[in-house]
């Protein structure tokens, strides 16, 4: 299939919003090594941890999003960018959690364990981690071709990774639900249109 | 302005700078005569060779005070919405000396005292900060309980349209904030009316006009804005144990060896801390104050009281 020029532009324009958070978590960096407490927070451990941990679940939903905007609204010209977003969104878990085991837990082996081991909150997360490992690890043509029809059901997995994500977030809130409400009905509808486009083949199909 | 009988003469006055914010430094100028008829032994209960005061920018900017927000940023942000005076105080249940009472009149005539104390929150994060404030036992003592008291239960402002937090309808929390002490945990000389932050008035981000500091607590437990003092003969419900009580008790001492569901209090992030380097050190029986509080709880199953 042959691109148009803006067509093609598109694949690049996902990119560049995609940057955009670590473009301005490079400058909060930059702020915070030039004055502490500055760019972070007061606890820049936690600030950077957090700030990464927002941006997974926003980029993870992104990447849950496509494929129901392509069907609904005919955004058949985000699909290319499809993969990319999904690696973005990996990049960004995987960020997280080296930061969680490298600054916040300080390589301290035991008490990484033990967290992972009593923290369902922290088990939940790595579990999403683990799912989206392998389908980043999966993403390319060559295991694309390997695994042949198995693919799209492991690529499946990803359905399990989202609500593993976004308990991970409810878990580990003490109070003010408000952006767990939004990311739970942003995935929730997201959800809702699969359920609706599996429904409406199912009549399709003649058994 | 409201006028709040300040120290003759603040300890952060007194002390140079640099000495306040270096304990090491602080006992050498100690040892050298410098400031010594300030620093009573309790102003350093507790505190570690290795403490250093966390500074004032990350004491002020870096709070837990869910009626202006959950994030902590948001006390600092919103708190100035919060009107500190004119500032009433109910005094209720057993005790001789009951009904409302100005929040100036209640402090008049006590000494304000400055203590350097180290501070613990439940999420596993630490501070040093240099409070001033009235012992509780003598803010309590005017008001004479009576024989039935056991108990003290203090009450936040609830105030929706100053504090933004109270108006949040993605919230749990059943205002107003609850929080109370054992009547001997409540005048332990350690325990704390704070009235001030680093030889100035208390920021309202920080709890204004008053708030509790019992230090070897968990932070929960210093409750701040303080509206309501009753004292009671059953042990109040607090806050936090009211929402999960699997996960928050009624005593709260910081205590290493029981482990939170959320997080492990085995050891703390020392604010302030870098990008690179977490500060991470182990937590202390009752926060380092054991010599002081641990008879209080002697024969106690802290396992089950937590």
């Amino acid at each position: 299939m042959a691109l148009t020029a803006s067509q093609r532009l598109v694949k690049p324009a996902v990119a560049m919003a995609m940057l955009g958070p670590w473009l301005w978590l490079g400058y909060l960096i930059f702020l915070e090594t030039v004055q502490s407490g500055t760019g972070l927070g007061g606890d820049p451990v936690e600030g950077l941890l957090h700030y990464l941990g927002e941006w997974s679940l926003i980029v993870l939903l992104c990447a849950f999003s496509v494929t129901p905007l392509q069907r609904q609204l005919g955004w058949a010209i985000l699909i290319p960018s499809r993969r990319m977003v999904g690696l973005f969104a990996f990049a960004f878990v995987l960020f997280h959690a080296i930061v969680y085991a490298v600054f916040y837990v300080e390589l301290d082996g035991r008490l990484l364990l033990q967290e992972v081991a009593e923290r369902p909150y922290i088990t939940l997360g790595m579990g999403s981690l683990l799912v989206l490992t392998l389908l980043a690890i999966t993403s390319t043509r060559g295991w694309q071709r390997r695994l042949g029809r198995r693919w799209k059901a492991l690529h499946r997995w990803v359905y399990l990774a989202v609500p593993l994500a976004l308990a991970h977030l409810l878990w580990l809130r003490k109070d003010g639900y408000a952006d767990v409400a939004l990311y739970t009905l942003w995935a929730g509808l997201m959800a809702g249109e699969r359920v609706y486009a599996w429904r409406s083949r199912l009549r399709k199909t003649p058994t | 302005m409201l006028i709040r009988k300040p120290p003759a003469i603040p300890n952060s006055e007194i002390t140079p700078e640099q000495i306040y914010r270096d304990r090491r430094r602080f006992m050498t100028a100690g040892a050298a005569g410098l400031a010594t008829a300030a620093l009573s032994p309790i102003l350093q209960a507790g505190l570690q060779p290795d403490d250093t005061v966390t500074p004032e920018s990350i004491v002020t900017q870096y709070n837990n005070f869910y009626e202006f927000g959950t994030d902590k940023s948001d006390p600092a942000a919103y708190a100035h919405e919060m009107t500190t005076d004119p500032w009433t105080v109910t005094v209720s249940g057993e005790a001789n000396k009951t009904g409302e009472f100005a929040f100036e009149d209640i402090i008049k005539g006590l000494d304000v005292e400055e203590r350097i104390y180290r501070f613990r929150c439940v999420e596993a994060w630490s501070m040093v900060v240099p409070w001033m404030g009235i012992p509780l036992k003598d803010v309590l003592a005017q008001f004479e309980p009576t024989g039935n008291a056991k108990f003290v239960e203090f009450e936040t402002l609830y105030r929706p349209d100053e504090m933004r937090g109270q108006r949040g309808f993605f919230s749990s929390i059943d205002w107003p904030y609850v929080e109370g002490l054992r009547l001997d945990e409540a005048y332990h000389p350690l325990t704390l009316m704070v009235t001030g932050l680093y030889g100035k008035e208390l920021p309202n981000q920080n709890g204004a006009p008053w708030r509790l500091m019992v230090p070897w607590k968990y932070g929960f437990k210093s409750i701040k804005s303080i509206v309501s003092i009753r004292f009671t003969e059953r042990e109040p419900v607090n806050t936090w144990k009211q929402l999960q009580a699997s996960e928050y008790g009624f005593y709260a001492n910081v205590n290493p060896k029981v482990s939170h569901p959320r997080w492990s209090q085995a050891s703390e992030r020392r604010l302030p801390n870098s990008l690179f380097s977490s500060n991470r050190m182990p937590t202390l029986m009752f926060n380092g104050y054991e010599e002081e509080v641990g008879h209080l709880y002697a024969g106690m199953d802290l396992r089950k009281y937590y």
